[in-house]
């Protein structure tokens, strides 16, 4: 079967599912305005200081919220053994992949699309850098969650307690990414220093951890 | 194996003696820092037989990966369970040193934000092999763990670009350590290596006992439900 026909149509399906039940993201909606209106209350949104720490809170909602579309991309295959008839199918295992990662990363990016402009609101942001480098970092940073998240809810299949367990491997393996998102998101909103550095660092990432997946999901998914 | 068993033992307990005697006693006190500097004793070695331990942890789930072979895996589950232990001796002791030296318990710098990290990975990893109940363990074990070991040289250069307030490293670091306190060093050095050494032996016989135990259950209950 074609690389490109597998991933595209698996990618549809996905996309048809959420669009129809809208479970991922009206979950992931609600989670970070939740977790933004708790952080507001944290600490004071309007501080001058605020600006410093935008970055982080933006950044850690997203990867909570994240977590929500990683958990359920596998756990629908599971019903009616779809992911077991995938297993027996002719199909490769990549373009699965792939389109299960570009099919979080929508998600994702919709999510925050969505999420963005209440955060400016709330926290009266104003990028002091330039503003234009953060589309490039949220996509980069997106991928690099998605990526590996993709991945290890795949591996948390086989375990007990898999919903738990999916953010137990994932965010220690992710601080040097989420390192990467925070610092050049404070580096452009303060405007004091360069984020090139971190946007390095965070193609870096996305090559390795992209490659290592590629690599490795046959493995995990055929291991019975 | 017994005999071989005996011997290392022995031989840890004297090394283990002689060396507490060599930092305690034998070595000079530091200049400014007086006898909390004696704690670097245990410090630095821990820390040497803890990244030695993941090294081998790592080289073992490639083989894993490679070979499918039993013994590599539980090789690669005693040494990161042994692992772990060595590197929280490493992150307790350093701030014992660090409040009375530095005045502060804890800094965001590289090597105590890379061992810090390296201890979270084999904390998941060892927490993924406790929660896996199934005979994939292995495999999934060595697949996180050869993904832990892509995010060191990642997590190094992130926390590379903050300004760094550890003591430049004692060998290759250009810093220059007395004699009197490098032999004491190197002996404590290996003294821990033959700890190591001897829990991770004794753990790998548990670890073969434990399986072999298992699979005369399964085996048993089996030719139960047949008869």
């Amino acid at each position: 079967m074609n690389f490109l026909t597998v991933t595209r149509a698996t990618l549809a399906k996905d996309i048809r599912l959420e669009w129809r039940s809208k479970d991922a993201i009206n979950a992931m909606l609600f989670f970070s305005l939740l977790v933004v209106v708790i952080f507001s209350f944290a600490f004071d949104p309007t501080a001058e200081e605020s600006r410093r720490i935008a970055g982080g809170l933006v950044w850690v909602a997203f990867l909570f919220a994240a977590i929500v579309a990683l958990n359920q991309t596998w756990a629908r295959e599971l019903r009616n053994q779809v992911l077991d008839a995938y297993r027996v199918s002719p199909a490769p295992a990549i373009p699965l992949f792939l389109a299960k990662a570009v099919g979080n990363f929508i998600f994702v990016a919709a999510l925050e699309a969505l999420m963005t402009p209440l955060f400016i609101a709330f926290y009266r942001l104003r990028p002091l850098g330039p503003g234009w480098q953060l589309i490039p970092i949220a996509i980069l940073g997106t991928w690099a969650l998605v990526v590996n998240g993709t991945f290890f809810a795949a591996m948390s299949l086989r375990t007990r307690a898999r919903e738990i367990m999916l953010p137990l491997l994932l965010f220690p393996l992710s601080i040097p990414a989420l390192l990467g998102m925070v610092n050049s998101t404070t580096a452009i909103l303060t405007g004091e220093t360069s984020p090139a550095f971190w946007i390095a660092l965070l193609v870096a990432y996305d090559v390795v951890f992209t490659t290592a997946c590629l690599l490795l999901f046959e493995t995990v998914l055929e291991a019975e | 194996m017994k005999r071989g068993f005996t011997i290392l033992a022995v031989l840890t307990a004297l090394l283990l003696s002689f060396s507490l005697y060599a930092a305690l006693v034998l070595a000079p006190t530091e200049q400014t820092m007086g006898n909390v500097q004696r704690i670097f004793y245990y410090h630095v070695p821990s820390a040497w037989v803890a990244f030695q331990l993941f090294l081998i942890n790592f080289v073992a789930s490639v083989i894993y990966m490679i070979r499918r072979s039993t013994k590599a895996d539980i090789v690669a589950l005693v040494t990161a369970e042994v692992g772990v232990v060595f590197c929280t001796v490493v992150l307790i002791t350093g701030p014992i040193w660090a409040r009375p030296v530095w005045g502060i318990w804890w800094t965001w710098d590289l090597r105590l934000t890379l061992t810090l990290v390296l201890w979270l990975i084999y904390v998941s990893y060892l927490v993924l092999r406790r929660f896996s109940s199934s005979s994939q363990t292995p495999l999934l074990a060595a697949v996180l763990a050869i993904f832990g070991a892509l995010d060191v040289p990642l997590v190094y250069f992130s926390i590379w670009f903050f300004r760094t307030q550890h003591p430049a490293p004692v060998i290759g670091g250009g810093g220059s350590l007395d004699p009197r306190m490098g032999w004491v060093l190197v002996s404590n050095w290996i003294a821990f290596m033959a700890l190591a050494w001897l829990i991770c032996w004794t753990r790998y016989q548990l670890e073969v006992a434990q399986r072999a135990v298992h699979e005369a259950e399964a085996m048993q209950s089996l030719m139960e439900g047949a008869r």
